[in-house]
């Protein structure tokens, strides 16, 4: 069972509570973008066996959009942290870098 | 005494099956004569049925993966087009991912062409597949019905019956009297969904997973094929853009051909290789409960309530719904996806309110953004992909091995993998069965 924490109304619950809304950080590609990079925004996902960022929804709650850093083989939340960004916290990479030594931030899509 | 003779007559046996082995490489058919002598011989006479060879250092074609699909494809590479110095590769067990873990369904009432042609092909090769591998897969064309519970749903699949119709795929719309009649457990008044019909396909139904996999295997290792098993592949050589060969836990390997067919692991190879797929890996559950006397002999899914179910040869009952919603490699899913399909089953079969559920399992899946199955080249000269068949793809196994062997030993897709390439993601060019089904197993 996941376990989440919601960082804006700190309420802690297991899954059922949120809405899974998938890879976090893309780039977004419009009108105007080349066919290469506008495919690559709409489908392609790095899909890692490993660290993963993804998007949720405190559907059953707040209500609010936010992020999840978690490992998609032990289902291990590393932290969650605010939608108002395109790159995650620092505090949440040391976190990261504490578990999982050696990983690195890689700039997505 | 006995004990005595059995044990000398095995010892003698397991000494005159080492020399037989090495003398001759073909292996033995089985029939009811087989049967016979082995009764007659405390079965001691049956042979391992695929070899385990180290790999050697270079094959014309490498296969990434001994699920069904690989195998198929490694099967048909030599039976259609002569090509039999292949390695199949498998980290685990072969047979031990999604091949090993599905409900087994199998059904070609797809409604774009395209997917209609590829499920019927497999479809069809599954009614001959026993006597083609000399392997009982236990094919069993008990008819599926896809419950319209809905009137969305009933106009959808007249819908589908109507291409099915123009595609050449055995389908009609039944009303509810006619559903009843077919499972005369199923509670057709609702309340909430009740039954206003269905989509019947006759010959489509269930066969047995493993034995699939075991008969393609044993195919292919008579074939003179590697499976090499408790072997992962950890990278891809390439060179100037072409494949040239792979890293494995077992050293490196070269070939002139790379077919990757690993399901929910299709992202973690292409990684490797150095591009990226229109492919996200989730957990698909099912589960069976205590066995009971037959009470139903069809398949039955139930689309918009999220669950299907089916009776096995040993009475359980077999039941599958959907996938879990986020990004997952553990091979096990979330606990309320059992609970949100029991319930809705319960309301549309109540005797199995009182059943004793015996285990659950997870698989892999692999989902593409049309539901539609991948099978392509790659941004890698001689590097090909099989994958995305997603929730779906055990129905698919000997088409889409058919089709991927072509497309590896001509080096272009034939007709029936054209439609499945990659290309069409940049094109917009999709083969939207999502809509068209809401649980694709
Ligand atoms: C619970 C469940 C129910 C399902 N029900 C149905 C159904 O009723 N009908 C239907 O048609 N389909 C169903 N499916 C879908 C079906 O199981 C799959 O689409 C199909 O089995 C995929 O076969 P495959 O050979 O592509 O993959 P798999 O059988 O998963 O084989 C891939 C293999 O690749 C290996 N591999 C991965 N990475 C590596 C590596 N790096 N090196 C070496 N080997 C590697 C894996 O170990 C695995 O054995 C279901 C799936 C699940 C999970
Ligand atoms: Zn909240």
């Amino acid at each position: 069972m996941l376990i989440l924490t919601c960082p804006y109304c700190g309420v802690s619950g297991e899954e059922t509570e949120f809405h899974a809304g998938g890879e976090a950080h893309l780039k977004r590609f419009g009108p105007g973008s080349s066919d290469a990079d506008f495919e690559s925004y709409l489908f392609h996902r790095e899909n890692p066996k490993g660290v993963h960022f993804e998007r949720w929804r405190h559907v059953s709650g707040c209500g609010k959009w936010f992020h999840a850093a978690r490992c998609t083989t032990t289902l291990e939340v590393f932290g969650t942290y605010t939608a108002q960004t395109s790159e995650p916290p620092q505090s949440i990479k040391d976190a990261i870098t504490a578990k999982r030594p050696g990983w690195t931030w890689r700039d997505f899509a | 005494m006995v004990v005595g003779q059995i044990f000398d007559r095995s010892i003698t046996n397991r000494a005159r099956r080492a020399m037989k082995g090495i003398r001759r490489m073909s292996m033995k058919r089985y029939s009811v004569f087989a049967i016979a002598r082995e009764a007659a011989r405390y079965h001691s006479g049956w042979e391992r049925a695929w070899k385990s060879p180290q790999p050697k250092k270079r094959y014309d074609a490498i296969i990434i993966g001994a699920g069904g699909h690989g195998l198929a494809t490694a099967y048909y590479l030599g039976k259609n087009h002569g090509i039999t110095n292949v390695a199949i590769l498998e980290k685990g067990w072969l047979g031990g991912g999604n091949t090993g873990r599905n409900t087994t369904i199998i059904r070609s009432n797809y409604l774009q062409d395209p997917s209609a042609a590829i499920y019927e092909k497999a479809r069809s090769l599954y009614e001959t597949m026993s006597q083609d591998l000399n392997m009982n897969v236990m094919f069993s064309p008990r008819g599926v019905i896809m419950l319209a519970q809905t009137e969305h749903e009933v106009r959808g699949y007249e819908r589908t019956a109507h291409a099915n119709a123009l595609q050449g795929v055995k389908t009609e719309f039944i009303g509810p009297e006619r559903v009843k009649e077919l499972v005369p457990i199923i509670n057709i008044d609702g309340p909430r969904y009740p039954v206003l019909g269905g989509l019947w396909q006759a010959r489509g139904g269930t066969a047995r997973h493993d034995a699939v996999a075991w008969g393609y295997a044993r195919a292919c290792s008579a074939m003179g094929m590697d499976i090499i098993q408790q072997c992962e592949v950890t990278g891809v050589r390439r060179d100037g853009g072409k494949v040239v060969g792979v890293d494995t836990t077992k050293g490196a390997i070269e070939c002139n051909k790379l077919g990757v067919v690993v399901a929910g692991h299709s992202g973690v190879i292409s990684e490797m290789a150095g591009f990226r797929l229109p492919i996200e890996s989730v957990a698909l559950q099912a589960l069976v409960s205590e066995p009971i006397k037959p009470c139903m002999d069809v398949v039955v899914m139930a689309n918009t309530v999220h669950g299907y179910m089916s009776q096995s040869d040993k009475g359980e009952m077999v039941i599958g719904g959907g996938t879990d919603g986020f990004n997952n490699y553990t091979q096990r899913g979330s606990f309320h996806h059992v609970e949100e399909t029991v319930r809705a089953l319960i309301e549309t079969f109540p005797i199995i309110s009182r059943l004793k559920m015996l285990r659950q399992w997870g698989g892999i899946v692999d989902v593409t953004g049309d539901r539609s199955p991948i099978i392509s080249k790659t941004p890698v000269d001689g590097m090909f992909i099989n994958c995305g068949w997603g929730t779906g793809g055990f129905k698919a196994i000997p088409g889409s091995g058919w089709a991927m062997a072509e497309m590896i030993a001509k080096g272009e897709p034939g007709a029936l993998a054209a439609e499945f390439g990659m290309d069409r993601f940049v094109e917009g060019r999709f083969i939207d069965e999502s809509v068209a089904a809401g649980v694709a197993h």
